[in-house]
């Protein structure tokens, strides 16, 4: 069917003004799918990062274990338990579940972690905070911790404690200070200040303080385990399916970031499905505007389709010359579409570089491939119509004897 | 001498009840092999809907139609289609020539359209048969700047591409001034005479009409002479 395509190429080139608006026309419609996939992708990302990017994306926490039943007995027994205050559940056999979790595909950091309530006190001054015991080196594993330092480093080494900006205020705490930090158990450590921190969270900077996991075995009196498990994983949509095979393969209850955050996937659930519907619209565009022009075009050239047909040319080689003009001008505006589009979000500034107030457009969400093969796909779809209606010709009413 | 075509009993009638405009009534004609042959008559007396249907482009309301022993009314649109191809070719008065294609393009479509592509063989015949037409000058040339004498040429060079048996003619020279007429009639008298084809003309015009060695006039439906 060479021929049929050099026919098809030729009478696009003939009226080459009404060829060039219509590919300008299939070309809007991608631009504005592409410009509609990186909005979307990149408001996505941008909101995930701003909310879930710093947090674990699968968590194990230690569970209380039942207490024994001592009394045996015939029938189910009812036990009301009190929580114990100073016991804490413990993750005992934690080390040996780690190089298992970190051999989970998709998993890019494990942080064991020991957690646990104190109060940090400077002279008369007291403050109530929430303890994080980190393993030194790996503090940024799950929070960038890093990436928000202030002053000083975020490394917590034996006697030294990292915390936020507004708690360093509170207690009017400086670099290299020693502050008192009292376990709800009752343990007590004298700390020095390693590094401040701003994360940006009210909560974080506020209440929480980082130390070494040593140290918080001893404030917590947990000579062995921890108590809690944090995963940070490559994607933050596979955080469902990984905690199931995490769960699966130790045994231990591990809590994806979408469980609790039904209203944020709701949100961006609702986000994704206008932008399918706005990229619809965009391609039912495409398919009116190709079908049109080619329909005005069949009965154009109508008389030529007549001698074609008189001349030996069946109904599917016709169909096949309309077909292809409706194929090629799919492929050339989704093409330009495309570059127009990529040229379009080259100013964005890159998804790392999201700030506040501008656009949040991700270039790499573009689905250009996709955008490229759904409007060579509605061209075509677009052109059966037409095609069809050009093979229907009757060559003698169009000829015109 | 052998029937190249024979039609008998042929009717056609258009449209249906009180507008039904009846236009062949039974009909019959056999045409010889390597005939050339003027359809003369009135106005509206039914030569193009005759030449429609032995171009096998339209079917006959009732009757029989065969041409190269083939029955073509029973036959159906894909076999028409290549029986069109292969064996009948046609001079149209309007409307004739792909005017975005080259004289030469123009020309080579009956048998590039039924080997998928362009053939430098089929080039070859396609400029010889220009070059017969005495359109040397032209092959190239875009067909919608050529001049209507040159169009009708280049026509009867296609019409001749697959080397059909007949040529069916709707008032070739209708169009053209009285030399440019001649010109076109003096070179299908030559591929007749030289080549064998048979060649069916409408005409209005006695003096083209004349240059055929037989004659056929149609009126009422029927053939008159
Ligand atoms: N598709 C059609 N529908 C209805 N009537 C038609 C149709 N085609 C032809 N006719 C009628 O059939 C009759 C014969 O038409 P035809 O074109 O065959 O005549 P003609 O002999 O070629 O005339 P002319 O010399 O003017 O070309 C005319 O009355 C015409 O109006
Ligand atoms: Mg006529």
């Amino acid at each position: 069917m060479l021929y049929a395509l050099k026919i098809a190429t030729r009478y696009l080139t003939a009226s080459k003004a009404q060829t060039a608006l219509l590919v300008l026309g299939v070309a809007v419609g991608v631009f504005i799918f592409i410009f509609m996939s990186a909005l979307i992708g990149g408001l996505a990302e941008f909101i995930l990062s701003r909310t879930v990017g710093d947090i674990s994306h699968v968590t194990i926490e230690a569970e209380d274990p039942d207490p024994a039943v001592l009394v045996g007995g015939d029938g189910h027994v009812l036990a009301a338990i009190e929580r114990g205050r100073l016991r804490t559940a413990t993750l005992s056999e934690a080390a040996t579940y780690i190089p298992l979790i970190e051999a989970v595909p998709g998993v890019v950091a494990v942080s064991p972690q020991i957690s646990g309530a104190g109060f940090l006190a400077r002279g008369a001054q007291v403050e109530q905070v929430s303890v994080t015991g980190l393993e030194p080196g790996r503090e940024s594993a799950i929070l960038n911790l890093r990436g928000y330092m202030v002053e000083g480093s975020e490394r917590v080494g034996s006697g030294v404690i990292v915390l936020g900006e507004t708690l360093a205020d509170e207690l009017s705490l400086r670099l290299g200070q020693t502050v008192r930090l009292q376990s709800s158990t009752g343990a007590l450590a004298v700390l020095t200040v390693g590094g401040i921190y701003d994360t940006g969270n009210g909560m974080i900077d506020g209440s929480s303080v980082y130390v070494s996991l040593p140290t918080a075995r001893t404030l917590f009196a947990l000579p062995q385990g921890v108590t809690r498990i944090e995963i940070k994983l490559t994607d933050l949509n596979a955080a469902d399916a990984t905690a199931l095979r995490i769960a699966a393969l130790t045994g231990l209850d591990a809590v994806p970031w979408t469980d609790g955050a039904e209203q944020l996937m709701e949100a961006l659930d609702a986000q994704a499905q206008t932008g399918y519907f706005l990229k619809s619209f965009a391609l039912v565009t495409i398919v009116i505007g190709v079908a049109s022009a080619l329909l005005l075009s069949t009965y154009r050239r109508r008389p030529e389709i007549g001698i074609m047909r008189a001349m030996g040319a069946g109904r599917g080689f016709v169909i096949f010359v309309f077909v292809t003009q409706g194929a090629l001008v799919g492929l050339m505006g989704g093409l330009s579409g495309a570059a127009l589009g990529y040229l379009a979000l080259l100013p964005f500034p890159s998804r790392d570089a999201f700030e506040a107030g501008t656009l949040p457009m991700d270039i790499t969400q573009g689905s250009y491939g996709l955008a490229i093969t759904l409007t060579v796909i509605g061209a075509i779809l677009a052109s059966i119509l037409p095609a069809r209606s050009a093979a229907r010709v009757d060559p003698v009413t169009a000829i015109g004897q | 001498m052998t029937a190249l075509l024979e039609v008998s009993g042929l009717y056609k009638t258009f449209g249906t009840g009180e507008a039904a405009t009846r236009v062949l009534r039974g009909l019959s004609l056999t045409l010889a092999e390597g005939e050339m042959a003027a359809l003369l008559g009135p106005s509206g007396s039914g030569k193009s809907t005759l030449l429609t249907i032995l171009g096998t482009l339209m079917k006959p309301t009732s009757g029989s139609y065969t041409m190269l022993g083939q029955d073509l009314v029973a036959a159906e649109d894909r076999a028409l289609t290549e029986f069109r191809n292969r064996h009948i070719g046609f001079v149209f008065q309007f409307h004739n020539l792909l005017p975005d294609f080259t004289a030469l393009e123009n020309v080579i479509f009956p048998t590039a359209v039924r080997e998928g592509r362009e053939t430098a063989t089929a080039r070859a015949r396609g400029r010889d048969l220009l070059v017969r037409m005495g359109l040397e000058n032209r092959v190239n040339f875009p067909s919608a700047n050529l001049s209507g004498g040159q169009k009708q040429r280049v026509a009867v060079a296609r019409a001749l591409m697959n080397q059909p048996e007949l040529v069916l003619a709707d008032e070739p020279t209708g169009n053209l001034d009285r030399e440019s007429a001649m010109q076109v009639m003096e070179l299908i008298a030559e591929i007749n005479r030289d080549e064998g084809t048979t060649f069916l003309i409408s005409t209005h015009d006695e003096k083209i009409a004349s240059l055929c060695r037989r004659q056929i006039v149609v009126g009422d439906g029927l053939v008159t002479g």
